[in-house]
């Protein structure tokens, strides 16, 4: 029996370890991107905080398997919260974040009990239609959120009174990465945790989740919740970084382009979110420079081969290329 | 105040067919109950409304003498009553050891836990490799469940049921799908569960039937036909026609 054990161990082990070294890897990445690419650091920042947003789809479509469209009304919420936070309270950045998150988690909750009772396509639907009403909301409170001018004169105070956001955007930058990889590591934690592996459970089969005891929906509330908070964290990063937020925030082009990146990347790994995102939003910054009225051409072409020859996305390329090599004469 | 399943009036109708007819049941601590009956008699679904799976038209229900009758399928879980799937239904894309892990985990209370690791429990860790064992799947530990072939999926839903300590078992065609030769591991399973513990078994092998049933209830119609000892229900002409004969044309 204890031999049993230890037998699983090593390749357990290994597999750690080499996650260890890809996660230092991508760190790393991070900080050089810094100064290979002076810059585009607005773009970077971008980036980073999408792969936010994305971590949190992948958290609930990729783990615990919830089809939503809608994402971008958590992502919304907590840039809006923070920012009107910021304009109305209190300028101070970790404060905001704070703000953001709960923000984002609560109205994942609130939405979350209506629309986890649904499934699949009608879920889908109801995703859409929260995001959809969140951004009515917003455009006609113009007196509290600028409509569709967007919310302004969000001026942040420097982070811990030390370091003061920068027109270049190097404060940013380093703030964004800084959250994120703080992020990243608390849902890496949480997806190996026995929460995520019930989370995975009801994805494989709510129906044997129940059937070992597990109150499904009330789990399901609390892994869009969590997610909730984690998008809003990256929505309130949006607006303290950009000092703006606009309708988009809550649009549902946010949710698809999320969702497509999430698909690109491979789901269900945290790390398809983020390649997902650098290789969407790389292409995105390229092509549409090149061509602006084409470029979502290659976006589409590139869904389609990962579909057709990638299910597990990009992530799961590299087994792929094992695969046929181990095949070929 | 008895302990054990107490059942009464139980009705149940798809549309305008009834599958449940008026069941009167009971099941006490060490009871080791056959349910047989033709396809389609309904067993499958007694099993389920038992389970909390399916919600009877009328009828009580009651555990060591509490109604349970509006108790949520997962809570009645926790109140003791498991039940194996006449089709099985696991994680497949999850390794036999998450499998079994999960449904420990939830037992004891530890899934909600998001700071833990999932394999950090050794005492947990411990009872998986012994229930893989009792089962013959160490070999299979960490293979995903859709690549295992069937028969030892059948073995996974047995030791995942299993893994819940219930006090109420109800096993669905635990054999069926299960190669000859390792219908020995059932059975063995069967007959070394905890003494108290109350079994019902949905089975169509009457070899297995006869070997760990001491009380058979045959179903026909959605209603009780009759219930016995396996020497009573063998000698029993009606059944013979209406079951056992019926069988042999499959
Ligand atoms: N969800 C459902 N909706 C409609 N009819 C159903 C449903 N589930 C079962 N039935 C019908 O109820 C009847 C009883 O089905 P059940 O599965 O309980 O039979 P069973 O005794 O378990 O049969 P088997 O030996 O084939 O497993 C069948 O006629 C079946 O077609
Ligand atoms: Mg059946």
């Amino acid at each position: 029996m204890d031999t049993a054990i230890r037998q699983n161990r090593p390749r357990h082990g290994l597999l750690t370890f080499r996650r260890l070294y890809l996660d230092l890897a991508l760190i790393g990445a991070g900080i050089a991107a810094f100064f290979l690419f002076p810059d585009s650091l607005g773009f970077l920042t971008r980036v980073l905080i999408m792969i936010i947003m994305v971590l949190s789809l992948d958290l609930v479509l990729g783990y615990a398997g919830i089809a939503t469209l809608g994402h971008a009304a958590l992502f919304g919420s907590g840039a809006y919260a923070a920012g009107l936070f910021a304009v109305n309270f209190s300028a101070d950045p970790l404060l905001g974040l704070a703000v953001g998150a709960v923000a984002g988690a609560v109205i994942a909750f609130v939405s979350g009990l209506i629309l986890l009772r649904a499934q699949s396509l009608t879920l889908l639907m109801l995703s859409i239609a929260v995001a959809q009403i969140l951004q009515e909301i917003a455009s006609k409170e113009r007196a509290i959120t600028g409509g569709s001018d967007g919310l302004l004169g969000i001026s942040m105070e420097p982070i811990f009174g030390i370091y003061a956001f920068d027109f270049v955007g190097q404060t940013g930058y380093w703030y964004a990465l800084t959250v994120l990889t703080a992020v990243f590591v608390l849902l890496k934690i949480i997806v190996a945790s026995p929460f995520g592996l019930a989370a995975r459970g009801i994805h494989e089969s709510a129906e044997r989740m129940r059937a070992i005891g597990t109150p499904v929906y009330w789990r399901l509330v609390a892994i869009y919740t969590l997610a909730g908070g984690v998008a809003g964290i990256g929505g309130a990063l949006s607006a303290q970084v950009t000092e703006l937020v606009s309708l988009d925030a809550l649009g549902f082009s946010l949710s698809a382009e999320a969702l497509i990146m999430l698909i690109l990347g491979g789901l269900g790994r945290l790390y398809g979110a983020i390649f997902g995102t650098v290789i969407f939003m790389t292409i995105h910054h390229l092509a549409a420079s090149v061509d602006p009225f084409n470029w979502l051409f290659v976006i589409g072409a590139l869904v389609l081969i990962v579909v057709y020859f990638l299910p597990e996305g990009f992530i799961g390329l590299p087994a792929r290329a094992r695969k046929l090599m181990r095949w070929s004469p | 105040m008895t302990s054990g399943l107490d059942i009464t009036g139980l009705c149940k109708s798809f549309g305008g067919i009834i599958v449940a007819n008026n069941i009167d049941f009971t099941l006490r601590p060490g009871d080791r109950k056959a349910l047989i009956g033709p396809n389609g008699a309904g067993k499958t679904t007694f099993a389920n409304l038992i389970t909390g799976f399916l919600a009877p038209s009328a009828g009580t229900l009651h555990l060591d003498g509490r109604n349970i009758i509006n108790l949520k399928e997962a809570k009645r879980v926790k109140a003791g009553i498991a039940k194996t799937f006449q089709i099985t239904t696991l994680f497949k894309r999850m390794s036999v050891r998450e499998n079994i892990r999960l449904a420990i985990l939830e037992r004891e209370g530890k899934s909600f836990r998001w700071f833990a690791k999932d394999n950090g429990y050794s005492d947990i860790e411990e009872e998986i490799e012994q229930l893989l064992e009792q089962f013959s799947l160490q070999s299979s530990a960490a293979d995903e469940v859709h690549e295992l072939a069937y028969g030892r999926q059948r073995l996974v839903e047995m030791a995942l049921t299993l893994a819940l300590k219930p006090r109420i078992l109800i096993l669905d065609e635990p054999s069926a799908g299960v190669p000859a030769s390792d219908s020995h591991i059932i059975t063995d399973a069967i007959e070394r569960l905890p003494e108290d513990l109350s079994v019902l078994i949905i089975e169509h092998d009457m070899n297995l039937v006869f070997k760990v049933a001491r009380k058979i209830v045959v179903l026909v119609n959605g209603a009780i036909l009759t219930e016995g000892t396996p020497g009573e229900i063998a000698g029993n002409q009606q059944v013979r026609d209406l079951y056992l004969g019926a069988r042999h044309e499959h």
